[in-house]
């Protein structure tokens, strides 16, 4: 057997991102608390190098390399850059919060990168050997990142039962992969592809059943939905900020890659489970936050329910359906991350802008940001002319295209249940007398952020062609 | 003779027990963290069987990787149950329940 150097290239934006993380967490060692600025501005300046990578790494055809288990393609193009954008977003939020609470270490941001490394991995994984790697390194920078608040009793709660519920998913979906693996004999996703059609029914089902489990877990969809509401509300928020928004991109791109690229012979079989996540993510979701005071719980619920529509898009089947989804994910981790950073600036030193209460009378405060915010809720909840209708519209269609008209129906039916909770928040921005009169202390960096990405809502809402173009672009 | 089955078999009763532990266990973390560990190993039974029987030494290599990702995540489970004593002075599963909602 001779050994034949594999082609580094397409991975390179991976590689200076894992050398670039190793180099900032030495750099941190050597740092003095005062000058930790350092490490957070070499964290961005890696994380917009590496999106620049990714996308002078861009190519039409899907090229494989590493024995086929490192795939770049359109959509691991995409992805990339969106995940990428999104982190430093996440980073600009999370600086001033962990400051205020002495969390101010190279930590979150060696960790973050790491998260980062593994979405990335996952999002070009062509083997189950990647798609379980850069699962792990994601799941366990984020358990650790949870835990770093280590005087907050809610916060170590809420790691544990993470990372319990996280690693009994990882052992379902390997007991899955196993099964897979011994009726196709590879691990190797396109290889199981062709020979899912002559392997034995019921062990492939049997395994189906377990890897679809592990998948829905890690997107968070119901009933394998438990533990998002507890992580999102006992996290600190800037680590909540990460949870809810890059992950979400990559949980879609390996649910992709496991599906659709390694077992799409079993579409018959997985489109009915699916539909079943879907309908119940969004009934439920959207049902329960209306019950929710707390509002990093009630978009823990909300996310939930957009979990679902994800989902749907999978459903469709087809590659229009795919992008649709795909569109759906990048569009959910914008708005996410900008309904976070509302918290955020909200807060300041020793206080927590958690409840729906602190957003009281937002409009007399400060007219701009209520704006903000209303853009956002409105996104959510899917009206016109935001983002997330265009999300919501494209997803619905595709699914009325492949015959599923009662699913989108049932989308439809559970968006306007949803309507209410977002809409309440609304009324409490702006028709609400505020009980708490305080300025808003955010810095400069952080309303200028928050500001574009509140515009980028709008502005992609009102000129929504593009991004749709390139997402459906990317199955074509 | 030993058929894969057997080997099988055996897989599926590890996997039951550690899930059965997970779902019965009410009283200790530690427990919780040591059913964890049975899952991975019941995995890598299965991917062993299957590898040796299929002839194809990927298997094997997978389970060099799960064992290596499963010290880590008992690293960091571990650093976590500490970082949760210190807090709240116990690692009962019932009493795990200040967030609700």
């Amino acid at each position: 057997m001779n050994f034949v150097t594999p082609d580094f290239m397409p991975a390179m934006p991976e590689i200076f991102l894992l050398s670039m993380v190793c180099v900032i967490m030495i750099i941190d060692l050597f740092l003095k608390d005062e000058s930790r600025g350092a490490t957070y501005v070499l964290s961005l300046i890696a994380l917009i190098a590496t999106a620049f990578l990714s996308f002078s790494n861009f190519s039409t055809e899907s090229i494989t390399t590493f024995n086929g288990s490192f795939i770049l393609d359109p959509m691991a193009t995409i992805l990339k850059i969106a995940i990428c954008i999104i982190v430093v977003g996440v980073f600009i939020y999370a600086k001033d919060y962990l400051k205020d609470r002495n969390m101010y270490k190279g930590e979150y941001f060696t960790l973050g990168l790491f998260g980062v490394l593994g979405m990335m991995v996952m999002v070009s994984a062509g083997n189950f050997l990647t798609v379980y790697l850069g699962l792990e390194l994601l799941s366990l920078s984020m358990y650790a990142m949870i835990a770093m608040q280590r005087d907050s009793i809610v916060a170590s709660e809420a790691a544990m039962k993470y990372f319990i519920l996280g690693a009994i998913a990882s052992g379902i979906l390997l007991y899955g992969m196993s099964m897979v693996y011994g009726v196709t004999g590879s691990l190797d996703l396109a290889t199981i592809n062709k020979a899912v059609s002559g392997a034995d029914r019921v062990v492939m089902s049997f395994g189906l059943v377990f890897i679809i489990l592990g998948v829905a877990f890690k997107l968070g969809a119901v009933p394998f939905h438990m533990w998002m509401p507890d992580v999102y509300h006992g996290s600190p928020t800037s680590v909540t900020l990460y949870i809810a928004s890059a992950p979400k991109i990559a949980a879609f791109a390996m649910m992709y890659r496991l599906l659709v690229d390694g077992l799409a012979g079993m579409q018959a079989d997985w489109q009915m489970i699916l539909i079943i996540l879907s309908v119940l993510s969004m009934v439920f979701g959207n049902i329960v936050a209306i019950a929710q005071t707390n509002i990093k719980r009630m978009l823990a619920y909300s996310t939930i329910s957009h979990v679902g529509f994800i989902i749907m898009g999978v459903v469709a089947g087809t590659q229009a359906g795919y992008g649709a989804a795909m569109f759906y994910a990048i569009v959910y981790a914008i708005m996410s991350v900008a309904g976070f950073g509302m918290i955020i600036l909200l807060s300041r030193a020793g206080f927590e802008a958690e409840n729906i209460e602190d957003f009281r009378g937002l409009n007399q405060r400060s007219p701009w940001f209520a704006f903000v915010m209303m853009a956002i809720m409105f996104s959510m909840a899917g009206v016109p002319p935001f983002l997330g209708f265009w999300a919501k519209i494209a997803v619905l269609q595709e699914a009325i295209n492949s015959g599923f008209l009662w699913l989108a129906i049932v989308g439809v039916m559970a968006s306007v249940i949803g309507a209410f909770y977002y809409l309440r928040v609304i009324k409490a921005v702006y028709f609400d007398k505020p009980t708490d009169e305080t300025p808003i202390q955010a810095s400069m960096d952080i309303r200028l952020t928050l500001s574009l990405n509140g515009m980028a809502i709008l502005a992609f809402g009102l000129y929504p062609t593009a991004l749709i173009t390139l997402c459906i672009s990317a199955f074509a | 003779m030993l058929t894969l089955t057997h080997f099988l078999v055996l897989g599926a009763i590890l996997f039951s027990i550690s899930l059965a532990g997970v779902f019965i266990n009410r009283k200790n973390v530690i427990i919780l963290l040591m059913c964890v560990e049975l899952m991975l190993l019941a995995v890598n039974t299965n991917f062993i069987a299957f590898s040796h029987f299929l002839g194809d030494t990927a298997g094997q290599v997978f389970v060099f990787f799960i064992l290596t990702v499963a010290a880590a995540e008992a690293a960091i489970g571990l650093a976590i149950l500490v970082v949760l004593f210190r807090n709240k002075r116990t690692i009962n599963v019932e009493e795990l329940d200040t967030l609700k909602g």
